[in-house]
């Protein structure tokens, strides 16, 4: 019997369309936008002006506080303007507006391909380089990785997971990612575990990446302390909380982090990057990026760089379908529809989803019916119908007893609606709400 | 037989004036002293029950009404000075003279003025909408047009007008209890002083972007430039972040600005029709 969590959870369908596909490098981009707001936490602070020349690689924006991440140039060229432009959010954000006129390096990064093993630098370097190359979680949550690996005082990680599951339909960069560079990725786990100080790994994969898993099952034999599991398909297995809970059985009590259990998860993409930042002194600039839709020509895998248009990401897989309903950043579950497609990826851009203009339509909403399936599905425990509710009458002090900061956003609910009711429109418009009622009540 | 009926009747008037006169005791020495004052001043209030005095309705403001030494902290803006002055002598006191308010939409990014750049699929909120992004149409500042404030007036004081996009206040139903100031995400309505004849002159715009944005996408976007704010004789403008802002309370209603403004952000309501000169002047100034 496969391993898996235990309560709720859906089985979309997983068209995962682009899984055959190999990583391509998708071609410069004639100028880039990189937005100073790509991480949890508060916006970098630029540290070049306009005219200023830069190098791929370059630090642009420093980290601002805590939590925030340093972000590089992803390109080389000139400094066009630090500006507001719409980035995925929808709203207009402050970034960096770059002119293209090549690919120059800079001279610290190890350009090579040659694989290096060994770990040569102590646990505080290795954190300082995360630091300093701008990781943040690529899983979606962008949550700088840096400030993951040290734990609040008085609690200690003991193992490490390494969430290769991406239950997310049409999703395949992490599954590309993990054939392709199963060795960086387990010396990455390595440079992990030794900043964390943690003696156990586990990759967890679901089982419909069978390839994936006997790689990663041969490749492990010479890591005796990192294991692989697999895991039985169901969405949101790769949520931190429900891959925790599927691996090692343990549960993430309400509110708290998972290193309170003593677990903490990462995402193979970032473990990646912390592989490039470690040992090739590579800052995080670019990342796979799978691009897919079932209208699209050529569904594919692309290394992006940070800043790239989408729409130059959408012309390299057969342009858009006449038929496009919505363009979708992130997968179909959890994804945010584009305003535009000048919209830059950044470093949280998962996948680029385009739907067709009948595949997007939402069908309209009935009453609700008591069914409770919505509760059955949902992987947090919570009662989607009645916090959908109580966000609708802007009941806040019922949603904050309710729990509704525990949402995981997964989406279970809305798509298990036998009435269409968008559960988690509200739902979200709710968290975000007690969220900020929570943050102001601490001040 | 007759003697069944004399012992009944007389059985019940025992029983009837004991629980009298138990109850007549009881309601002397359990008595809850009111004061009278409350029923009178509840009688002056509007009886919306809107909460604009800030107090859960019009009881409540009333009760509060009898406890406070003065009336400098209470306010009904429903029932205007007209209901302030009787509850004043209700009371005995002073009564406190406010102006009254109407409330206005500073947004005038109607669908002629403002393109659609994206549709919106989402739940049909302003409050969701602008939790999910900018909306519409390239402003992000601007009214969004799902009538989250036309559900929060309880006197049918605002007016939906699908055609144009945006909702409108009536001036003359609107009381100001500020139900919409509070519904509005986009903090777009705002109380300002009410001018016989309902005239006023108001800056319709709050978009704080940078000139060459806001312009991109609104026709009729204030751009900062600054022009009202030299033109205005009586210092009712002031300038902050790209964006000008007239004090209803220091604005004369000379409406000068109207016509410097170059891209017609500044709108008067209610006024007779300039004169000849001046309208050419404005023709010729909107036309730039």
């Amino acid at each position: 019997m496969l391993k898996t969590f235990s309560k709720g959870g859906v089985h979309p369908p997983g068209n995962k369309l682009s899984a055959g596909d190999a990583i391509e490098k998708l071609k410069l981009p004639e100028s880039v936008f990189i937005p100073l707001a790509q991480h949890i936490g508060s916006p970098a602070a630029p540290v070049v002006k306009r005219g200023d020349a830069i190098k791929t690689g370059q630090l642009i924006a420093k980290s601002s506080g805590f939590v925030s991440a340093n972000i590089h140039s992803s390109v080389s060229g000139k400094v066009k303007k630090v500006d507001l432009s719409l980035d995925s959010s929808g709203y207009l954000k402050q970034g960096i507006f770059i002119d293209v006129d090549g690919d120059d390096w800079i001279e610290e990064i190890d350009r090579s391909e040659d694989l290096i093993k060994e770990i040569s630098l102590d646990r505080e370097t290795i954190i300082k380089k995360i630091q300093e190359a701008g990781i943040v979680g690529l899983g979606g949550a962008t949550f700088p990785t840096h400030v993951k690996l040290v734990p609040p005082k008085g609690m200690k990680a003991d193992v490490l997971l390494i969430n290769g599951v991406e239950c997310e339909p049409y999703l395949t960069s992490d599954h590309r990612l993990m054939l392709e560079k199963a060795d960086e990725i387990l010396i990455g786990t390595r440079l992990m575990m030794k900043a964390l100080k943690v003696e156990k790994a586990v990759v967890g994969i679901e089982n419909n990446k069978s390839d994936a898993i006997e790689l990663f099952k041969e490749k492990t034999k010479e890591f005796s302390d990192i294991s692989v599991v697999a895991l039985k398909v169901k969405y949101p297995q790769g949520g931190e909380k429900q891959l925790i809970k599927a691996v090692t059985g343990r549960e993430v009590p309400s509110g708290a982090l998972p290193v309170a259990v003593g677990a903490l998860v990462s995402n193979v993409g970032t473990v990646f990057a912390v592989y490039e930042a470690v040992q090739k002194n590579k800052p995080l600039f670019e990342r796979v990026i799978t691009v897919t839709g079932k209208a699209l020509a050529d569904p594919a895998n692309y290394k992006v760089r940070i800043g790239t248009p989408t729409s130059l990401l959408i012309e390299a897989a057969g342009g858009l379908p006449a038929d496009t309903g919505k363009v979708i950043s992130g997968g179909p579950m959890m994804g945010v529809a584009l305003q535009s497609i000048d919209v830059p990826v950044t470093k949280g851009t998962s996948g680029i989803l385009i739907m067709r203009e009948q595949e997007s339509k939402r069908e309209e909403a009935a009453n609700c019916i008591r069914c409770s399936r919505c509760v059955d599905v949902c992987p947090m425990s919570l009662e989607p119908y009645y916090l959908k509710l109580v966000s609708e009458k802007q009941l806040f002090d019922k949603a904050e007893e309710n729990r509704i900061s525990d949402c995981i956003e997964c989406g279970s609910c809305s798509f298990n609606c036998p009435s269409n009711i968008p559960l988690l429109d509200f739902i979200r418009f709710g968290k975000v709400t007690v969220g900020q009622i929570v943050r102001s009540r601490k001040k | 037989m007759s003697i069944t009926i004399i012992y009944t009747i007389a059985t019940l008037s025992i029983i009837g004036t004991s629980a009298a006169i138990i109850l007549y005791f009881a309601a002397q020495k359990f008595k809850v002293k009111e004061d009278p004052r409350i029923d009178e001043i509840e009688e002056v209030l509007p009886g919306a029950n809107c909460g604009a005095c800030g107090f859960a309705g019009c009881r409540a403001f009333a009760e509060a009404a009898v406890k406070a030494p003065d009336l400098s902290e209470l306010y009904c803006p429903v029932g205007g000075n007209e209901a302030m002055d009787k509850i004043a002598s209700i009371l005995g006191l002073e009564s406190v003279k406010k102006d009254p308010r109407v409330a206005f939409i500073r947004c005038n990014g109607t669908s002629e003025h403002r393109t659609r750049t994206s549709h919106y699929d989402g739940i049909k909120t302003c409050a969701i909408a602008a939790s999910l992004y900018k909306g519409e149409t390239d402003c992000q500042w601007g009214c969004l047009g799902y009538g989250d404030c036309y559900e929060a007036c309880d006197f049918d004081a605002i007016e939906m007008r699908p055609e144009l996009g945006i909702p409108a206040i009536i001036d003359d139903k609107c009381v100001a209890c500020g139900a919409c100031v509070d519904a509005c995400p986009r903090d777009l309505i705002e109380l300002r002083k009410k001018y016989p004849k309902n005239r006023k002159v108001v800056i319709a715009c709050r978009n704080k972007d940078k000139a060459k944005v806001a312009l991109n996408a609104c026709k009729v976007a204030c751009i900062g430039c600054g022009k009202c704010v030299k033109e205005c004789p009586f210092d009712a403008i002031t300038m902050e972040n790209n964006l000008a802002y007239i004090d209803s309370d220091k604005c004369k209603l000379c409406r000068k600005c109207v016509p410097v403004c170059p891209t017609g952000a500044i709108l008067e309501f209610n006024f007779p029709p300039r004169r000849a000169k001046n309208k050419d002047k404005k023709e010729l100034s909107t036309a730039k």
